[in-house]
């Protein structure tokens, strides 16, 4: 079901664990849905990213996605990460079955999330990044009606 | 990877190796077709009538209410449309559960858009049929009750006799989805009110691709399968000889050690429950306690998702399954868990264990272990876990 590097991530996972007092942290997903990724950020003063860290709750997918977005975005610069598309991360996975394909548009909201946090904490703006729709409370909010 | 345990019985089962046995003669040896007037045809014929004869008597039916099908979901889809198209005459109402197997829920949305209505019974939160809401569902345009004898993912037993009897008085038919019961309980069909009941062959040690529905002499339901004049005309298509002989030997094994098997499963099982609540912290049983099948453990472990929890245990060699979203290719866990009250987060967390013959107390403490382990693995993992901690 899975490709080779989805389950070598799933079974190795790079980056799991939390950053405490991180420069921006984002989660994103609903546990409705069976999925919910938490990615801590350390950027330093340039604006690098010195250090990323992830947590996830769901499948195999949702694992092995939030391990790649991680390596994808760690030692970028802010401008990079926002590169780093769920396109990119699944081809750096050499693919996802299709019913997996959301999971990777979940790790890509929650690099934005996390990016979003940084930019709030900082008091900047950052260019080409919207506000992350893909909240958890937002999300139940709208599964109410 | 070393020894596979495989704890996934209620998926399907191996085929006994005096099942295999017993069919294999009628592959290339005895070929001949049951419909023909030679001797050599004969063969075919006898060993269906044999078949027929052992599954009738497991249930405490007659011969001729036995009707082979190809399996579960086929007996499921030709009790409920045939019946419904049988009855339309009287009514257009069915009466089902939230439970039922996809075979016949989905049959039933089918019945829904061709002009019947369908009532879905709610459960208690161990899944048990509230027989009061069945009372008050009855209409008198109701023609039909379908309720699974026992539930696929949690293992509970229904109060069939209370419920036959409750289609009795109302002069309503009452059909079970008896799947995972059949082999693994006592059934009587006339005891317990059964007018309709289907069966497959591959929950009990025997073949894939062969099943049966019981239908009560006197049941005015139409052929399914148009064709042939197989089956009383019933159910056409030249009968699946090996199948059907290796459904009955199945039968035949299931029934002679259904009581010491069923206590040694049950006894295996039990210690898999224990073990796992004592042991693994915010851990739940889903399903009722006690009228539970004798081989089915299933479990909801607090802040981890099924599908990731499935594909480690099959990394060590261990088969399970799971009602999580991710395993059923929709965004919903199991319907099974929502119905018994079980919120979406917790219900993406489960696991169905089931037990089989070959299954050993090695193999349940194995499987405690690596639960254990894997579990405390994906805690760590888990947003949901540091959420919860920290809030503690």
């Amino acid at each position: 079901m899975y490709s080779e590097k989805v389950m070598d991530h799933f079974k190795n996972p790079r980056n799991m664990g939390e950053i405490e007092n991180a420069s921006g942290v984002g989660t994103v997903g609903n546990a409705k849905c069976g999925d919910i990724m938490r990615i801590f950020l350390d950027i330093d003063d340039d604006g690098i990213i010195k250090d990323v860290k992830f947590k996830t709750f769901g499948c195999g997918a949702a694992v092995a996605t939030s391990s790649m977005a991680t390596e994808l975005v760690k030692g970028k610069n802010i401008q990079e990460a926002l590169q780093v598309t769920n396109k990119a991360v699944m081809e750096a996975l050499d693919g996802l079955p299709p019913v997996k394909v959301h999971c990777s548009l979940l790790a890509e909201e929650a690099i934005h999330a996390a990016l979003w946090d940084y930019a709030e904490k900082k008091g900047i703006r950052i260019e080409g990044l919207e506000k992350p729709k893909n909240d958890i409370s937002e999300e139940e909010e709208e599964e109410d009606y | 990877m070393g020894k596979m345990i495989y704890l996934d019985n209620a998926a399907t089962t191996r085929t006994a190796p005096e099942v295999v046995d017993a069919m294999l003669p009628f592959f290339s040896e005895f070929y001949g077709n049951a419909s023909t007037v030679y001797e050599f045809g004969g063969k075919s014929k006898e060993a269906i009538s044999k078949a027929r004869e052992i599954i009738a008597r497991a249930i405490g039916a007659k011969e001729n209410e036995i009707y082979f099908t190809a399996g579960g979901s086929e007996s499921d889809n030709w009790a409920l449309k045939a019946t419904a198209e049988a009855c339309k005459g009287k009514g257009n109402h069915i009466i089902t559960s939230k439970i039922e197997h996809h075979a016949v829920l989905h049959t039933c949305q089918w019945l829904e858009q061709h002009g019947f209505e369908v009532t879905y019974l709610d459960v208690d939160e161990f899944g048990t049929v509230k027989l009061e809401e069945l009372k008050k569902a009855i209409r008198p345009t109701t023609i039909l009750i379908s309720i699974m004898f026992a539930n696929n993912e949690i293992g509970t037993i229904e109060p069939i006799e209370e419920i036959g009897k409750i289609a009795k008085e109302h002069g309503i038919l009452f059909h079970t989805d008896a799947v995972q019961a059949f082999g693994q309980v006592p059934i009587d069909v006339d005891r317990m009110g059964i007018d309709m009941m289907s069966a497959s062959g591959h929950k009990l040690n025997g073949p894939k691709g062969i099943g049966f529905l019981y239908i009560r002499k006197g049941v005015k339901i139409r052929s399914f399968i148009h064709g042939g004049a197989q089956e009383r005309k019933r159910r056409a298509g030249t009968e699946n000889v090996p199948g059907i002989v290796g459904l009955g030997k199945a039968t035949e094994l299931a029934i002679a050690n259904m009581e010491e098997r069923t206590a040694r499963e049950r006894e295996l099982r039990d210690r898999l429950i224990s073990r796992m609540l004592k042991e693994v912290p915010f851990t739940r049983v889903n399903g009722h306690r006690e009228n539970r099948l004798p081989n089915n453990a299933n479990f909801c472990f607090q802040f981890v998702e099924g599908e990731s929890l499935l594909i480690m245990l099959d990394m060590k060699g261990i088969c399970g399954s799971s009602g999580s979203a991710c395993t059923s290719g929709s965004l919903d866990p199991s319907h099974v868990l929502l119905a018994i009250g079980l919120p979406h987060e917790i219900a993406h967390g489960s696991l169905r264990l089931t037990l089989g013959a070959d299954t050993t107390e090695q193999d349940i403490d194995d499987t405690v272990d690596a639960v254990k382990e894997i579990v405390a693995q994906l805690r760590e993992m888990s947003p949901l876990y540091e959420d919860y901690m920290k809030k503690a």
